[in-house]
């Protein structure tokens, strides 16, 4: 039963982080029709911002950190939507889909060339202590990561509830046209979701990259799981890839520990099929009309 | 170009396939044809612009995604591998390799067509994954990580294909039957339902063209065509292991053909050609070709959406009357706008 | 004008395939290696090996007369790559082939050296590459045959272990080195508590290790590579896993070290070829090694250097630069280091190509491999 406990908590942990990267693919399907292939790439990126600026500026940890995320920002969300979606609206989704492939094959590339082809140790905010007694262990690494990704979705969810940007950003992911008639700021808010998309994603790298290590291949793992998680809760759903997320990280370390760990990666993939068998709309997703 | 003179460049085109890989000193033509490797290249480039054309059928005619190209491949190769060796000649391996995807298709992309757009990529993805698990956990049908060794080139009338030259012969006669087939079916009433379907799916299906029907059949037969690239592969390469089966190559078979120009009869063609050969051409980039690779694939679909073949045209011709295969995919902008109902709660 | 493209592209394709002049005093050395992909360090350092040595040879005189030139082909740590890429060099008639170093690779292309009958260097350790009968393959390393008797020994006399659990990478690596050792546990009487496979490139453990734990086993032998060693050691010290974690070679090396860290403290086991022998000719080597290619080296670039003075060695030996003379010269070929310091250390090449050296048992101890026993050649 401790062995349960212990499973649940590490596989909330890792969902929380996966939930991250899921919400930030979700917001821009809403808002922009991008499927980003390169969203694991995305995750994989930050953590060697944040470890360029330790080891060529010198920068202490959190700065470095807080560099990453607004390099992040800039690089992830602004450089990405004007010089990659941007062109490619008009072309419709596949061409951009192609192109988010390409992406994601020159990032991997470009760090493997750049910085290196392997494994790096990378800092944690919180110490590799034991919360639990001897036969439960709990360590502050999982609980941190737990809250901090849990506070940082809650605060989005916050955002985009309460506050009147938010709301905004929402009429723009429902219905752009509306939205526009509106007096919203269309362009605005779409920007707004690509910046968050990058935070997002530097959040997501910052916490994963002490237990995962930071590599250049370490994005093609991620970018299937934050899609898994993205489609099993629904697609069109900041609350489904939260949920998402959270199940897949779950599930994923309750199959490897008792059921096969030779076909761990298969399980999410086949509770993706069923949803779309069974509530093609996904967990806590609702139905998409075609215009015609 | 004049009527004669594109005929007379078809013939040589021919010809220089048939023999430009064949050593011509013999006859008096200081040729010495290509070594080994060269023509195994050749090979590979056909076996992969057969899977292409597959991938082209659902994406550039039908107007669906798929992501699991080469885990079709992947079971083609392994029904020619193991009919093989259970004693069916290669014929046989080849044809049931295609049928078998075929109908694996048809069960895949029932359900999955039933939904919106997009659903069939995410069932092929899970799908894509589920079968290199199976490739590589299932040792004693596939052998596992270490893969099946020692696979038979076929024999025809007494004569064994195992030299490369006379196996790139067969490849290319197969390859040539199934654009035929290809040429036919998108030149048939059946075909240009395709056409319609991709310029605009609800006007389709307004006309009385039954979609659902149409795309799933195109997504069983361009499977259907993973699979006879597969039969083709396992004896080319003369070992298979999980590795060439796996997701990363279904997204690069999606990539080559839209980079190549979907929706386009040649464009998998060229798409193939610039996954095979221009590693080639690259080598000296090393560790960098991947990262121009990478560039010149978004530099191409940020300025030219209809792929490489599009790219040609635009440089060749000058505004000439809009051709049916010159217009490229739509891509989803036909039947891709979606509005969300309802508010959210 | 679909015709026009196509020929155009059917000209650039021959244009490509013109075969190069070859120069006189030179002697093209084809080494094909793993430089992307999952095996780019193994095949980079490999590759770095070669590159080192052949410098220091050429320097010296070359071999046999001839200058040596290097010239690497990507398998991307693919099979069906390796194939195509050793096509390509069988092609120009080499006089020695250098690579793969993954053992799948290497099960896949060897038919093909031996029927051409080129000498093939590789850095594979699967145990059955020496058992096909190839009369052209030759190891720089052990094989799994040959270290995994050992890893057992030392598990039932050192460790003393009754029961074990197994935690291995499910590729070619991983699954070979697990049936090898399953076979030589059975003799020793030692009991497989656990038999856990876990994915390459997997980075949450926290399931596998919950399972070693239940296990109960008296040790855990841990056979993955690099980074999954490093995160299942990071993972086994937060769940507070406390049997002793026994490794091969991998396992104890300087990158899971600096990546676990003080994790990495404790784990013991053995090492067949490390930069950290007590051997002023392998401390001068890596640290010439770290100076030229601005990193440090790992037991592949040991490999790789070494494997090409094996060659200078044996054709020097045969007289000739020809192919079958010098796979036959290099079979019972024994190459100490006081005549070729570029062996680094005294190795015996058998009939079957099979390697035969001195290797270690050792433990990390505050962050460093420490050699604690020098196990001697097996003839």
């Amino acid at each position: 039963m401790t062995d349960f406990i212990q499973l649940i908590i590490a596989g909330l942990a890792t969902g929380a982080i996966y939930a991250l990267a899921a919400v930030g693919f979700t917001l821009l399907w809403q808002t922009s029709q991008t499927i980003n292939f390169a969203q694991g790439e995305f995750v994989m990126l930050p953590a060697f911002f944040c470890l360029a600026g330790i080891k060529f500026f010198g920068l202490p940890f959190p700065i470095a950190a807080l560099v990453a995320i607004l390099l992040s920002m800039l690089v992830l969300g602004v450089i990405f939507k004007f010089a990659v979606v941007d062109p490619l609206m008009k072309q419709g989704t596949l061409p951009l889909v192609i192109s988010t492939i390409g992406l994601a094959i020159l990032l991997r590339e470009g760090v493997k060339e750049t910085y290196s082809a392997e494994a790096q140790r990378f800092p944690s905010f919180f110490p590799n202590v034991n919360l639990g007694t001897a036969g439960f262990n709990v360590s502050a690494d999982q609980v941190g990561v737990l809250i901090v990704a849990t506070g940082t979705i809650l605060l989005l969810a916050w955002f985009l509830a309460s506050t009147k940007t938010g709301r905004q950003m929402q009429a723009t992911a429902q219905n752009p046209t509306v939205a526009r008639i509106l007096g919203v700021n269309v362009e605005r808010m779409v920007l707004y979701t690509f910046l968050i998309n990058g935070a997002l994603a530097a959040m997501a790298s910052l916490l994963i990259s002490p237990i995962y290590l930071a590599k250049f291949s370490s994005g093609e793992t991620l970018g299937l799981v934050a899609f898994v998680a993205a489609i099993v809760g629904g697609f069109n759903q900041v609350r489904g890839a939260i949920v998402g997320g959270f199940l897949v990280g779950i599930i994923d370390n309750l199959v490897a520990a008792y059921v096969s760990s030779t076909y761990r990666q298969a399980v999410p993939l086949a509770l993706l099929v069923l949803i779309i068998l069974l509530r093609p709309q996904g967990l806590l997703g609702r139905a998409e009309e075609r215009a015609v | 170009m004049s009527r004669t003179l594109k005929i007379a460049l078809g013939v040589l085109l021919i010809a220089i396939f048939i023999v430009g890989p064949a050593d011509l000193t013999g006859f008096g033509i200081p040729w010495t044809g290509l070594k080994r490797y060269g023509t195994y290249i050749l090979t590979l480039w056909l076996v992969t612009a057969v899977a292409a054309m597959g991938v082209n059928l659902i994406v550039g005619y039908a107007g669906q995604e798929t992501l699991a190209q080469a885990a079709f491949l992947g079971i083609g190769a392994f029904t020619t591998t193991l009919l093989q060796k259970a004693g069916l000649p290669f014929g046989l391996c080849f044809i049931a390799s295609g049928l078998v995807c075929f109908l694996v298709g048809i069960i895949l992309g029932f359900p999955a067509l039933r939904v919106q757009k997009h659903y069939l990529a995410f069932v092929t993805l899970a799908f894509s994954v589920f079968v290199w698990l199976v490739i590589r956990n299932e040792e004693w049908l596939t052998g596992g990580v270490n893969g099946i060794q020692g696979i038979k080139r076929p024999v025809l009338f007494g004569i064994s294909l195992r030299p490369a030259l006379y196996y790139y012969w067969l490849v290319l006669t197969l390859t040539a039957v199934l654009t035929g087939m290809m040429w036919w079916l998108l030149r048939s009433p059946w075909g240009r339902a395709f056409t319609a379907l991709r310029e605009n799916s609800v006007r389709a299906e307004s006309l009385g063209i039954d979609v659902r029907g149409y795309t799933l059949m195109a997504f069983a037969i361009g499977s259907g065509y993973g699979g006879f690239a597969g039969a083709m592969y396992a004896p080319l390469v003369e070992f298979i292991d999980p590795s060439p089966f796996a997701l990363g190559a279904s997204l690069q078979y999606l990539l080559m053909v839209v980079a190549g120009g979907a929706g386009s009869f040649v464009g998998p063609f060229v798409g193939a050609a610039v996954s095979v050969l221009l590693p080639e051409w690259l080598r000296f980039a090393e560790g960098f070709y991947l990262i121009i690779f990478a560039l010149l694939v978004m530099l191409l679909m940020a300025f030219c959406p209809t792929g490489i073949v599009g790219l040609f045209e635009r440089l060749t011709t000058k505004a000439r009357r809009p051709h049916a295969d010159d217009k490229g995919p739509t891509l989803g902008t036909g039947t891709g706008s979606t509005t969300v109902a309802g508010s959210k709660s | 004008m679909y015709l026009k493209s196509t020929v155009a592209a059917v000209l650039a394709a021959a244009a490509w395939a013109m075969p190069a002049s070859a120069q006189d005093n030179t002697l093209k050395i084809p080494g094909v290696l793993e430089l992307s992909g999952a095996g780019a360090i193994s095949g980079t350092n490999f590759r770095d090996g070669i590159v080192m040595a052949i410098e220091d040879i050429n320097a010296a005189g070359g071999v046999l007369g001839k200058k040596l030139v290097f010239e690497t082909v990507d398998t991307a740590s693919d099979p069906g790559k390796a194939r195509a890429a050793i096509q390509r060099a069988l092609d120009d008639k080499p006089t020695v082939i250098f690579g793969p170093v993954f053992s799948g690779s290497v099960n896949a292309t060897l038919p093909m050296t031996n029927e051409a009958q080129i000498p093939q260097i590789i850095g594979g350790e699967a145990a059955n590459i020496t058992s096909q009968g190839s009369k052209y393959i030759f190891r720089t390393s052990f094989g799994q045959n040959v270290s995994m008797p050992k890893i057992a020994n030392y598990l039932r006399d050192g460790v003393k272990a009754k029961s074990l659990a197994i935690v291995y990478v499910n590729n070619d690596f991983g699954k070979g080195g697990r049936n090898a050792i399953m076979k030589e546990l059975e003799s020793r009487g030692i009991k497989v508590a656990a038999d856990l496979s876990i994915e390459a490139g997997q980075a949450d453990f926290a399931a596998d290790v919950v399972k070693v734990k239940a296990a109960s086993a008296d040790a855990v032998f841990v056979y993955l590579n690099e980074e999954e060693s490093a995160r299942f050691l990071i993972e086994a010290k937060k769940q507070g896993l406390d049997k002793p974690l026994i490794g091969e070679t991998t396992l104890l090396g300087q990158k899971v070290i600096d990546l676990a860290k003080e994790a990495a403290n404790g784990v013991k086991g053995h090492v067949g070829l490390t930069i950290d022998a007590p051997s002023p000719l392998v401390a001068e080597f890596a640290k010439k090694f770290e100076a030229k290619f601005k990193y440090k080296p790992d037991h592949n670039g040991m490999k790789g250097y070494l494997g090409a003075y094996m060659f200078k060695t044996a054709a020097e030996k045969a007289g000739k630069l020809d192919p079958v003379a010098i796979a036959a010269a290099m079979h019972g070929l024994t190459v100490t280091p006081d005549k070729v310091p570029g062996i680094l250390i005294e190795a015996t090449w058998d009939d079957t190509g099979e390697i035969d050296r001195i290797s270690y048992l050792a433990e990390v101890k505050d962050g460093k491999q420490v050699i604690t026993q020098t196990l001697p050649k097996l003839k």
